[in-house]
């Protein structure tokens, strides 16, 4: 069977109309949040200096990206046609007459309907597990720069021995297949997948412990809903079976997690460590407020600039890491469509096909650089103030 | 000074010993062992034979003992052969002793590498020889380039020069080593044809043309970050007092930023430069398995992915060793440069 080619520019066009979810989308968030950006505050900021749009505008391409994966590509990531194996960008396939935009891999799978999909895999770990390490980092971090002392001894060195650990040989030792078969990444998941309630369930009972109107109803509802998910991600038990993880993406996640929350500790400690100085804590102090109502409702408060910044950087660091993974064949399965994968597999092929290995490495900078461009013009808006 | 230093290497020290005792406790997990078992014997043997493999090398022995003879605090034990029932050695490819014998990593002996059938020294150190002379190289390109790009911006703060080298330092440190390696290959190799895409034949001879991708992918990462870092005390120091009065004295812009700005604002990216370090490492793993250069990062990925337990250890001490005492450094090198920093 003779398999026909679409031109270079018919190609383009085509990549730009497959997209039209997302631009339909992204004209009518940006052009909202161009007309009201005097009342969004920072965010509105952002729509000031063309940096922080174009930054505002990659991540949320991607984001819609994954949101309407289904709409956009062509293709099942994993489904193979044999007859298009290894075929260029623009080859029609024969039955359905749908085009491999950007050419099949070697697996005669679609690179593009691939690179669509791959960005739900990133856009769903990625700011989960940055969210996670930012829980864990703060929740630690606050303490250890409140107190210091021996609290702050401790938790520094761990801190310090986990960052003294090269990335990848933490991987190769906490991503294995092996380790499935042990209870340790349950452990971990366990202990960090307990941050985000003791965070919340102390945020709101240092704040409204004596109005028994407002706190029951917080507490119940972080518990209740801390612990559902609690128990849908660490044990696999989701009475309703909404919440699900699968395995090897749980070992993921919490290496990611376990890689990534010392830099956050650090941070917040030191923030702490300069913002505990200030007349409106000592003010607190002078009011008999209790320790952790200071650290969570007048220190962090004040330390949300750098750290909103931090937690962009942190994506895109966190996105650059499960690359790596996948550069690796460590943890994701062999098939599956994120980028590091697709990198991994084309790069093996470069000297006799390079149009698989190009979408997946341009998507994954791109969305890196979106990160990137956003947290720089985040950090100049909040230097202005 | 001397006591702080001192102090910093007893906490090395403990760090260094918690650290490879963790090491030590993942790649000794249950399903690890059976691995290398497996990967050490015929194929299809039955879990009796892999379990008496174990057994007859050493593995059963307790974890602590292990750690303490791997150390070289606790006498090296020789196994007994099952058949005549005399002592015997451990692995005959590293010449492992018959009599007990105290040899550990405090003795020098860092083990055998059931991997590569030899000593864990006889591969390790050849390995980090060929990753030394990467590294140098990425340095002496990195380093220069990302100053240059740092000072040029960070010299007139907003301008269109600073604005376009800080977009291009953004860019470059959102391309891991993975996606900038995948993009020169496709072009300075497929396309150009100038260069080689396989750094192979490097470990005979370095030349321009197998090299020079590696050293390119390695340092394109690290330039942006220092590069931004140099910008940010530029411009810091750019706004002092004794610049504007070099500059109102009537020195030329060219002399005050050679003469007096440059000196006080290359302290902190020396700092950036040495906390580089632990990211180059990275870096090497991924940028050696790419090229397939045989250094350091090499023969990491085979001990992980082979099991292989002495070597695995040993790259993660030189590994940790090395994050560790750039640590150090960079501490110590800035409270030389900086004479307004003491450290307590």
């Amino acid at each position: 069977m003779q398999v026909q080619y679409l031109g270079a520019f018919t190609v383009i066009l085509e990549v730009l109309s497959r997209f039209w979810p997302v631009w339909i989308a992204l004209i009518i968030v940006m052009g909202a949040s161009f007309a009201y950006k005097k009342k969004l505050a920072l965010y509105g900021q952002l729509f000031d200096s063309g940096v922080g749009i174009v930054g505002v505008g990659i991540c949320l391409f991607w984001l819609f990206t994954a949101i309407f994966a289904s709409t956009i590509s062509p293709f099942d990531p994993l489904a193979q046609v044999p007859v298009m194996k290894d075929a260029l960008p623009g080859a029609i396939e024969p039955q359905s007459g749908l085009v491999y935009l950007f050419g099949g891999d070697k697996l005669a799978r679609d690179v593009f309907s691939r690179m669509v999909y791959g960005s739900q895999i990133v856009l769903i770990i990625a700011p989960a597990a940055t969210g996670f390490a930012l829980m864990v980092g703060i929740t630690l971090g606050l303490p250890a720069g409140y107190y210091g002392g021996k609290i702050d001894t401790v938790l520094s060195f761990l801190a310090n021995l986990v960052l003294a650990f090269p990335v990848i040989l933490l991987f190769y030792l906490l991503v294995t297949p092996g380790i499935m078969d042990t209870p340790i990444p349950y452990a971990l998941a366990g202990v960090f997948f307990l941050f985000p309630i003791i965070f919340f369930s102390v945020l709101f009972w240092t704040r409204f412990k004596n109005r028994p109107d407002r706190i029951y109803i917080l507490l119940g509802l972080t518990l209740i809903l801390g612990g559902w998910i609690y128990v849908g991600l660490v044990f696999d038990r989701d009475p309703l079976k909404i919440v699900h993880i699968d395995p090897n993406q749980l070992n993921i996640f919490v290496a990611v997690v376990f890689a990534s929350s010392p830099g956050v500790f650090r941070i917040v400690r030191g923030l702490t460590m300069d913002i505990k100085t200030r007349d409106y804590v000592a003010a607190a102090q002078t009011r008999g407020e209790s320790p952790w109502y200071i650290m969570l409702w007048e220190i962090l408060p004040n330390a949300r600039g750098p750290l909103i910044v931090d937690a962009c950087l942190r994506i895109g660091y966190t996105t650059i890491l499960l690359g790596t993974l996948g550069y690796f064949g460590l943890g994701l399965a062999p098939e599956s469509p994120d980028w590091g994968t697709a990198i991994k597999d084309a790069s093996r092929l470069l000297r006799s096909f390079i149009h698989p290995a190009l979408p997946p490495t341009i998507a994954l900078m791109s969305f890196v650089l979106g990160l990137n461009l956003l947290a720089d013009s985040l950090r100049e808006q909040s230097m202005k103030d | 000074m001397l006591s702080f230093v001192l102090r910093r290497l007893g906490t090395m020290a403990l760090t260094m010993l918690c650290l490879t005792l963790v090491v030590f406790f993942l790649i000794n997990l249950e399903p690890n062992l059976k691995k290398l078992a497996i990967s050490q014997t015929e194929m299809h043997t039955s879990a009796e034979q892999l379990e008496g493999w174990l057994a007859g090398h050493g593995y059963r022995q307790n974890f602590f003992v292990r750690y303490g003879q791997w150390l070289g605090v606790l006498p090296k034990q020789p196994v007994t052969d099952p058949t005549t029932g005399k002592p015997a050695q451990r692995f005959s490819f590293c010449n492992d002793p018959i009599v007990p014998t105290f040899s550990g990593v405090f003795e020098g002996d860092f083990g055998c590498s059931t991997k590569f059938k030899t000593t864990v020294a006889s591969k390790l150190f050849p390995a980090l020889g060929a990753t030394g002379i990467l590294m140098f190289c990425v340095l002496a390109v990195m380093v220069p380039v990302s100053l240059l790009i740092g000072i040029l911006a960070g010299m007139r703060e907003g301008s269109r020069t600073d604005r376009v080298l800080s977009v291009a330092s953004i860019a470059s440190t959102a391309t891991p080593e993975y996606v900038s390696g995948v993009i020169f290959t496709v072009i300075f190799a497929s396309w150009l044809g100038w260069l080689n895409g396989s750094a192979a034949s490097a470990s005979q001879g370095i030349t321009f043309y197998n090299f020079t991708l590696p050293v390119m992918t390695l340092a394109i990462y690290g330039i942006g970050y220092i590069a931004r870092m140099t910008r940010a005390s530029m411009v810091e120091v750019m706004t002092q007092q004794y610049i504007r009065t070099a500059r109102l004295k009537g020195l030329s812009f060219k002399g005050v930023v050679v003469k007096h700005a440059l000196r006080n604002a290359l302290i902190a990216p020396f700092t950036v430069i040495m906390l580089q370090f632990p990211w180059l490492l990275t870096g090497v793993v991924i940028v050696e398995v790419m090229f397939r250069y045989q250094g350091f990062g090499y023969t990491l990925v085979e001990a992980a992915g082979n099991n292989d337990i002495d070597l695995l250890l040993g790259c993660s001490l030189v590994s940790v060793f090395i994050v560790l005492i750039t640590q150090l450094i960079s501490d110590v090198g800035y409270a030389f440069l900086n004479p307004r920093i003491r450290v307590q």
